[in-house]
């Protein structure tokens, strides 16, 4: 019994954690970068559906989605788009400059306290077991999420061209490919997952402050190393075993305090024995 | 009017100037080679000419219109495209995916279908292996797909950069077989190329590029005839 309950946390935290490393894989894969700032779109989507969510919890999803692809796309137009080809360092400490004006940004418009939200959809009993609804909901996102972007990457024209582009994008270019384009697109899938995924953790952690999206954030990239980043399905399984970790953790008393601890461990782990990751491929050195 | 025409190019790499000053044009219908040596600049020019590389003195035209400064995209939707050097096809996708990649910006569907059928049937191994994941192929047989992605574009003038780098004698012949199958067809044609022989006998005009500048030019024959092109570059 204890062990379906497990299985269930697990697919729940994993797949929360796979969304928010799907946006760090592709951004990586596609515009070379690391986007430092993805956590704090996962806060953004934490705040307006605090906001909305005694309108309409609906409404609320719809306007977390729309407000992150907003914040993204202007980011991205903004701060990462005129340091196209410049040096990574550059691109690096710009990424975390944006996260700490996302942060302060809160704080101003929001102020410092941490605002909450109650959410209980109840719980269904099988047998002796009795699962969270909301969990259940979780899972059956994420995983739809996860197909349908897996869908899009492989059968659509764009999605091939993502990844011509993750590929060679020189070579993508002399396509006619409009590399702005797809890199905007990346953006715009990414923060639209990181919103969905902000939307859940609120509803899960039902408190939200200006650093909210740290924590999920950091373990996401993490996730997405393990998996190897780079790699959509990479991302996926990686956010999935740091679920399990969790899911585990969380039900062994003499383990839970050192959750986080272990996970990192685990990180360390992947990269010393595979240091490209699950999924990752080695990268090809261009002449 | 020239079809493309460069004047007075410069590109630096950093503080490293590897074209200096060159300035040649290709007409419409014609095979135009520049021949030369590894690091002549032969690359760089191609790349400048798509956009890729940003020259930092001179102009391109392309039927009339400046296009330095345009994003590369846009460069090739004004109707040319490129066979880069070392083939660059996208390994991760299909041999299929890479030839609708090659007609991204088309609209017309009636015509690629087409396409498709004529580089199949030009290329039967690539029908043969149109599902097989790109990486898998063997070199020359990347070759030609990276010269069916270029053509699915319906390029009006097409740039191939050492496209019989690598390959066997037997593959070598064939691609030049293709090159002259496709100016035959309308498309005008500027070739990069350290195989003299063959591209000469194949151009209406080249040039012979060293160290940057622009020595030589002539016709294909001229320039076959040249004792200068036989000592350096013909192994004579
Ligand atoms: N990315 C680069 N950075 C610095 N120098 C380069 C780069 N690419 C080419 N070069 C230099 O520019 C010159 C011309 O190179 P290239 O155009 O590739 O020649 P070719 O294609 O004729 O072999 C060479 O001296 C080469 O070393
Ligand atoms: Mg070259």
């Amino acid at each position: 019994m204890e062990f379906i309950t497990m299985i269930i946390n697990g697919l729940s935290i994993g797949g929360t954690y796979a969304m928010i490393a799907l946006g760090y894989t592709m951004v990586y894969g596609i515009a070379k970068m690391l986007n430092f700032a993805h956590g704090d779109i996962i806060m953004v989507g934490g705040y307006t559906i605090v906001l909305f969510f005694p309108i309409s919890p609906i409404l609320g999803i719809i306007a977390s989605v729309i407000f992150c692809v907003t914040v993204g796309i202007v980011v991205e137009k903004t701060a990462y788009k005129p340091l196209r080809g410049a040096s990574p360092l550059a691109v690096l400490i710009t990424a975390i400059g944006v996260s700490k004006l996302l942060q302060s940004a809160a704080q101003i418009f929001i102020g410092s306290e941490s605002k909450g939200v109650t959410v209980n959809l109840g719980e269904i009993r099988m047998g002796e077991i009795k699962i969270n609804v909301l969990t259940l909901i979780t899972i059956a996102c994420s995983a739809a999420v996860m197909v349908a972007l897996t869908l899009f990457v492989k059968y659509t024209k764009t999605g091939r061209a993502m990844v011509a582009v993750s590929e060679d994008r020189g070579a993508a270019q002399l396509m006619g490919i409009n590399v702005n384009f797809i890199i905007m697109i990346t953006f715009i899938i990414g923060s639209a997952l990181a919103a969905v995924a902000g939307v859940f953790l609120v509803f899960k952690i039902q408190d939200v402050g200006t650093t909210f999206g740290a924590m999920p954030g950091i373990k996401a990239f993490a996730a997405a190393v393990i998996g190897g980043i780079g790699s959509i399905p990479g991302a996926m399984v990686g956010g999935l075993v740091l679920g399990f970790i969790e899911a585990v953790c969380g039900m062994v008393p003499a383990l839970s305090p050192y959750t986080d601890a272990i996970e990192f461990a685990i990180l360390i782990i992947v990269l010393l024995v595979k240091p490209t990751g699950f999924l990752g491929k080695k990268r090809r050195e261009k002449v | 009017m020239a079809l493309l025409e460069v004047k007075n190019l410069d590109v630096h790499y950093g503080v490293i100037q590897a074209i200096k000053d060159i300035s040649f044009e290709v007409n419409e219908g014609e095979i135009v080679t520049l021949i030369g040596a590894n690091g002549a600049g032969k690359t760089t020019t191609m790349q400048s000419i798509i956009g890729l590389i940003h020259p930092t003195r001179g102009e391109i035209y392309y039927d009339g219109q400046k296009i330095n400064g345009i994003p590369s995209h846009k460069i090739v939707k004004l109707g040319m495209t490129q066979v880069p050097e070392g083939r660059r096809i996208f390994s991760e996708l299909t041999v299929y995916e890479n030839l609708v990649m090659g007609a991204y910006t088309r609209k017309d569907k009636d015509g690629v279908e087409k396409d498709f059928k004529d580089i199949y049937e030009l290329f039967p191994r690539l029908e043969e292996r149109k599902n097989q994941v790109a990486g898998t192929l063997s070199g020359g047989e990347q070759q030609m797909l990276a010269m069916g992605r270029a053509i699915m574009s319906r390029p009006k003038l097409l740039m191939l950069d050492e496209p019989s780098m690598g390959l066997s004698p037997l593959l070598v012949d064939q691609v030049f077989d293709i090159i002259k199958r496709f100016h035959e067809k309308g498309t005008t044609i500027l070739l990069v190329e350290q195989n003299a022989n063959k591209s000469l006998a194949i151009s209406d005009r080249a040039y012979v590029l060293e160290n940057g500048r622009i020595v030589l030019s002539g016709t294909g024959a001229e320039l076959l005839a040249s004792e200068e092109i036989k000592k350096a570059y013909l192994g004579g």
